[in-house]
């Protein structure tokens, strides 16, 4: 079943203009679909644009050429008005890699009202949705705490809930785990995977870590502006040495994969998940 | 180091906790006015009852709000000590060296001293132990929004309030990290004169204007991609609505007023 893309880009193109005026071509022509409820981990050294296409696609930044259609609004189109602006943030949230530079009040609860209190949605609403959205990221027994005292795992959560109580169709997270210890990283995680299971919300996840990554739907791999690398986490993992070249990783289970193959191990298949690989490497054992 | 002017909210559950936080920004100016209508005796002893009073209202424990005295110690014994050496009066009550205390001199100093106890005990005690910082920068917003009229910002004034009182904490930790950082690296903070040390707060103050340039940046994108407009068409969460109590209130402070004023006439004694 084909469905309609939630995201589409064709030959997206953006440059930013240094301190001489001169323009420095940051993206050379992306081309994408993204589909509703799609988990896509997005993946590229830094510097290769990552965050720059995802500030296009909630119109922090405007395309200089080429397609751009979020949630059925062109994104080009020269007669978008500001409301349009705000009609379009509102479904694709954002969440940034430094939890404290993204909270805005003393209180945990305010702070998740702070979007729906810029939306003018109504006093009992925001209420409604501030206690459901801190439900849904498990943060229902903080809503008094100040944000300074929680962890840093805790603070993106309630970043996300600040997210959730704007009721968006997609979120976006800007290396937001990159700052976080293995258990926040975890935290985090498992919330925008439930988001993603069980309210069909679009997940795109910029990330660093490849075992992040092995469990999206999708990876989108990213190199000096354009898209090289497009597929299933075992598509993508297969080609070690693409992903070397663009100055990724490897998961550690592929490479230890790749390892033993080289070595002469009969392996089938590309696990990505550890769990995968050692149920292969415990076949492979009893075959011996 | 976490605990300066900000984070004095003293949570109980009073009268005074409970009344809409724009009222007590009134009734504290008012009671502010009502300090310095005082002439007599028996003005500043009412004036005394009423912070009394007001201590018992907020079920806040009397040795709290008496620490927030400490800090201006200082002032208020410069204070009494000028007023008893330097004001001048008819009935001399002692004379010595060069130096003449009139019994005026012994009344004003009291007066002044009471009057500056009672105006930290009053303003702490609406304003900062029964009420939270979120609810008081919406009551200051919310009694400015009038000057729009006059374009004066009081919602965008309100916001930068909040906003400091939120990385206050934050930007603290983020100093003694620093410092920890730099003292890592010799720098030495606590020998040498004051130059010196003036000079080894440098290394400090420039990555935390840095970072927190950086910080202003990426929190006011942040603000943008939550559809942050300014005021402009904005609800809130929590609304606060002015009850009888606080009306009720509001009068008493105005009858307190009025009886301080007359008081000022039944003087006796030293009047000001
Ligand atoms: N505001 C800006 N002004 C000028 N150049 C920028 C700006 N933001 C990013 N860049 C440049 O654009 C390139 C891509 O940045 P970015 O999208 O942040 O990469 P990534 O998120 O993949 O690390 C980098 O070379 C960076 O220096
Ligand atoms: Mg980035």
């Amino acid at each position: 079943m084909m469905k309609e893309p939630f995201i589409h880009t064709k030959d997206l193109c953006y440059s930013y203009s240094d301190e001489n005026g001169l323009q420095q071509p940051v993206l050379r022509g992306i081309t994408l679909d993204i589909a509703k409820g799609e988990y896509v981990a997005i993946l590229g050294h830094n510097g290769s644009g990552k965050s720059t296409l995802a500030k296009l696609f909630n119109m922090i930044l405007e395309p200089d050429s080429g397609e751009l259609f979020v949630a059925g609004q062109d994104l080009t189109s020269p007669t978008l008005t500001e409301d349009d602006f705000y009609a379009l943030r509102r479904q694709v949230g954002m969440v940034f890699q430094n939890p404290d530079n993204q909270l805005v009040a003393t209180i945990v609860e305010d702070d998740v009202a702070f979007g729906p209190e810029n939306l003018g949605v109504p006093s009992a609403e925001i209420r409604a949705r501030v206690d459901a959205a801190l439900a849904t990221v498990g943060m229902t027994s903080y809503a008094r705490h100040e944000p300074h005292r929680l962890s840093g795992g805790q603070k993106q959560r309630v970043a996300i809930a600040g997210i959730l109580a704007m009721e968006p169709n997609c979120i976006i997270l800007d290396e937001a785990t990159a700052m976080l210890d293995p258990s926040g990283r975890k935290e985090v995680i498992e919330t925008v995977e439930a988001l993603n299971r069980e309210k069909g919300i679009t997940v795109l996840s910029i990330t660093h870590y490849m075992n992040e990554a092995a469990r999206a739907d999708r990876v989108i791999v990213i190199d000096d502006g354009v898209v090289i690398m497009d597929g299933t986490p075992r598509e993508v993992f297969a080609d070690p040495a693409r992903l070397l070249a663009a100055g990724l990783d490897v998961p550690q289970c592929t490479s230890l994969v790749h390892a033993l193959r080289a070595e002469g191990v009969a392996l089938e298949g590309d696990p990505v998940t550890v769990e995968e690989c050692a149920d292969l490497i415990c076949r492979a054992l009893e075959v011996i | 180091m976490k605990n300066i002017a900000f984070g004095q909210y003293y949570p109980a559950h009073s009268p005074l906790h409970a009344m809409d936080a724009r009222m007590k920004v009134i009734l504290s100016v008012l009671y502010i006015v009502a300090a310095f209508l005082c002439k007599n005796v028996l003005a500043f002893g009412a004036l005394l009852v009423s912070a009394a009073v007001l201590l018992i209202l907020s079920r806040i424990p009397a040795r709290i709000v008496l620490r927030s005295l400490r800090p201006l110690f200082f002032i208020m014994l410069f204070t009494a000590v000028l007023n008893l050496f330097f004001a001048t009066g008819t009935s001399v009550l002692v004379s010595f060296w060069r130096i003449t205390i009139y019994v005026e001199g012994v009344y004003s100093a009291v007066f002044m001293l009471v009057r500056i106890i009672v105006l930290i005990f009053g303003t702490s005690i609406f304003l900062t132990y029964t009420t939270t910082p979120i609810a008081l920068t919406d009551a200051i917003e919310s009694l400015l929004s009038p000057l729009r009229l006059i374009r004066f910002p009081a919602h965008e004034f309100a916001m930068m309030m909040s906003i400091a009182l939120r990385f206050i904490p934050t930007l603290m930790e983020e100093t003694s990290k620093i410092m920890n950082a730099q003292k890592a690296r010799g720098v030495d903070f606590s020998s040498g004169g004051l130059v010196k040390r003036a000079k080894a707060l440098v290394p400090i103050l420039i990555p935390l204007i840095v970072s927190s340039v950086r910080r202003a940046d990426e929190l006011a994108m942040a603000m943008e991609c939550r559809c942050y407009r300014g005021g402009k068409g904005r609800t809130k969460m929590k609304v606060s609505h002015l009850r009888i109590g606080d009306f009720a209130a509001l009068a008493c402070m105005i009858a307190f007023g009025a009886t301080l004023l007359y008081l000022n006439h039944r003087g006796i004694g030293y009047t000001m």
